[in-house]
């Protein structure tokens, strides 16, 4: 039955097309920085450089890499990723299931509780003064109980158990004699673990790639993500040329020197910081397709 | 029945003290854009002052060019960022090679995942006049250099098409997914009709669409006065602020860096009760209108 009228073609010529400026569009800044980071600066920014590596140089990386800072945010970072995500997970995954199970009394106004935050909030500076009065102020603890769980990710979650927790296993567990710690911890769970590997990169993601949290509630340098540090190498460091109006001529040539060095490691900085994410996006990819398919479903 | 299951309240102990302490006791302290409050004096022994600080606000010079630029941002996202991600998956719809399907959404999905320094970072290198892509190729095709991150009329178009290039692939997955439970007897039925390509995306499978549309454009609305806070302060420059400062922006400064509390509460309060309120009547329009509603 595979009939293909002449508009059909001409449907799928331009269909075709319009795809592929898409696709090149879409993946060219990401190959120009790859390419990028392993060409000679001065290349780059004279513009030789435009796909392909010109004049293949690590030197960027050896720059980066001697800043100690980018790997006490590397080792912050992974410190906040890793017991974040597992303390959204503690949270997350109990609450949704009993969530789920329409033999819970109350969880109409839970649903109601989680929901209505969604829409409304008491905003940044309340927020400020609870956790200021918490003294959790330039505290680790604050940037991994702030999100210790999202509505969105809660509400997809009680969706995924609803749908694909059968009514009756509950039923004949109880019979056995379960109580619902054993339920939920030896039955419920493995039989869940699409949805735990969706929170999890959906967390983990969120904390790796978290920066205004820090930026309002961390002070002490030593407890920054890598995310400030990356903003100080990619973002700060544009204003040297604006202070290059200085009249001192030695602070000119200092700045001018570290304008260049930023130049390069910017490139670098933006790979390094990006590769657990690259390593793990034909992963990503595959489960947060199903989150997001998952969340579609409660429509 | 509540005895038997006492062990799923443990279960949702957890969260209901973190909904409680980090988003009710916010809620209960947003009083303050009420009061004017003093650190040491609590929320509670704060004096009542009523309406000032809005007052302040709506009389200031800041009140029309915070909330223009906030519309104007968010606005021209809606209107030129929403149908991008429909189109494409319409677009992907019809494509039969499975590999270049697959292809093309690998690719367009990746750049969600970007954190929004690295965005940023990005726009910044690309667009500087001397040393950035964009403007080298301007040049090789005889147009001017422009320095894009400091002419403030640039701003919103810089904001909206890097979001559409970094979120447009990842926001067409929930059309995508709609178009996957189209009838295909409707579809064959069509073709025996002989309906053409074009004809089925538009008479088939568009009309498939329009539930997730509509949902998707009250959630929007109801976000049209809070334009994401992350983005738009790494945009920011001294060059640009007069485009760029937005109303989150603006309460972070107020409140955070001058110290202003009452008054940036009362800011943040305004931003949340008018967005509650759009989106409240957006969805009650299109209940009445249409089948489909949030509530």
């Amino acid at each position: 039955m595979k009939y293909e009228s002449r508009a059909d073609r001409i449907f799928d010529v331009i269909n075709y097309l319009l795809l592929i400026i898409v696709l090149v569009l879409t993946a060219y800044p990401l190959i120009y920085i790859v390419s990028a980071s392993v060409s000679d600066p001065t290349a780059v920014n004279s513009g030789r450089m435009w796909l392909w590596p010109v004049s293949f140089t690590l030197e960027g990386y050896q720059r980066l890499f001697k800043n100690g800072e980018i790997w006490l945010g590397y080792a912050n970072t992974i410190f906040y990723t890793v017991f974040g995500t597992l303390l959204n997970l503690a949270v997350t995954l109990p609450c949704a299931y009993a969530m789920s199970r329409k033999d819970f009394v109350g969880r109409k106004t839970l649903n109601f509780m989680v929901v209505f935050t969604m829409f409304f909030g008491g905003g940044l500076i309340p927020t400020y003064i609870v956790v200021k009065n918490l003294g959790l102020l330039d505290t680790r603890i604050i940037l991994l109980v702030l999100g210790a769980t999202s509505s969105y990710n809660l509400i997809v979650t009680r969706t995924f158990f609803s749908s694909s927790i059968p009514d009756e296993l509950r039923e004949s567990a109880f019979v056995d004699g379960c109580t619902n710690w054993i339920l939920f911890t030896r039955i419920v769970l493995p039989l869940s673990k699409a949805i735990i590997a969706v929170m999890a990169l959906f967390f983990g993601v969120t904390h790796w790639n978290a920066y205004f949290n820090a930026l309002v509630y961390i002070s002490t340098r030593e407890k920054y993500p890598l995310q400030v540090f990356l903003r100080e190498i990619l973002i700060f460091s544009e204003m040297l040329p604006a202070m290059l109006a200085s009249e001192d001529s030695l602070v000119i040539e200092e700045l001018t020197r570290q304008a260049r060095i930023a130049e390069m490691v910017k490139y670098g900085a933006i790979i390094v910081s990006s590769l657990p994410v690259i390593i793990a996006y034909p992963l990503l990819q595959r489960y947060f397709v199903k989150g997001v398919m998952l969340g579609a479903i409660k429509g | 029945m509540i005895l038997r299951n006492w062990q799923l309240y443990l279960f949702v102990l957890p969260a209901v003290v973190y909904y409680i302490v980090f988003h009710y006791v916010p809620i209960y302290g947003v009083q303050i854009a009420f009061r004017q409050y003093y650190p040491m004096r609590g929320i509670l022994g704060s004096p009542w002052v009523g309406m000032k600080h809005f007052m302040r606000f709506f009389n200031s010079y800041y009140f029309t060019t915070v909330i223009g630029n906030t519309l104007r941002i968010s606005l021209t996202a809606l209107i030129v960022g929403f149908p991008i991600p429909v189109l494409l998956a319409l677009m992907l719809n019809e494509v039969q090679h499975l590999r270049f399907k697959k292809l093309v959404q690998t690719v367009t999905y990746a750049p969600h995942f970007i954190s929004m320094v690295v965005m940023v970072g990005m726009l910044i290198l690309f667009l500087t006049p001397s040393s950035g892509i964009i403007n080298h190729m301007l040049a090789a095709v005889g147009m001017e250099r422009k320095a894009f991150m400091q002419d403030a009329r640039n701003f919103h178009w810089i904001y909206v098409f890097s979001s559409i290039w970094q979120e447009s692939g990842w926001s067409s997955v929930i059309f995508v997914a709609a178009l996957a439970s189209i009838d295909s007897s409707q579809v064959e039925a069509a073709i025996i009709d002989g309906a053409n390509k074009l004809q089925r995306m538009v008479y088939i499978n568009l009309p498939v669409l329009i539930p997730t549309i509509v949902i998707m454009l009250i959630m929007r609305s109801g976000s049209i006065l809070s334009v994401g806070f992350e983005k738009v302060y790494l945009m920011q420059n001294a060059t640009n602020l007069s485009r760029s400062e937005i109303i989150s922006t603006y309460v972070y400064k107020a409140g955070l860096i001058d110290g202003d509390f009452s008054f940036a509460a009362a800011v943040g309060l305004f931003n949340s009760l008018i967005n509650f309120a759009i989106l409240v009547l957006v969805n009650l329009f299109a209940r009445r209108v249409g089948e489909t509603s949030l509530w």
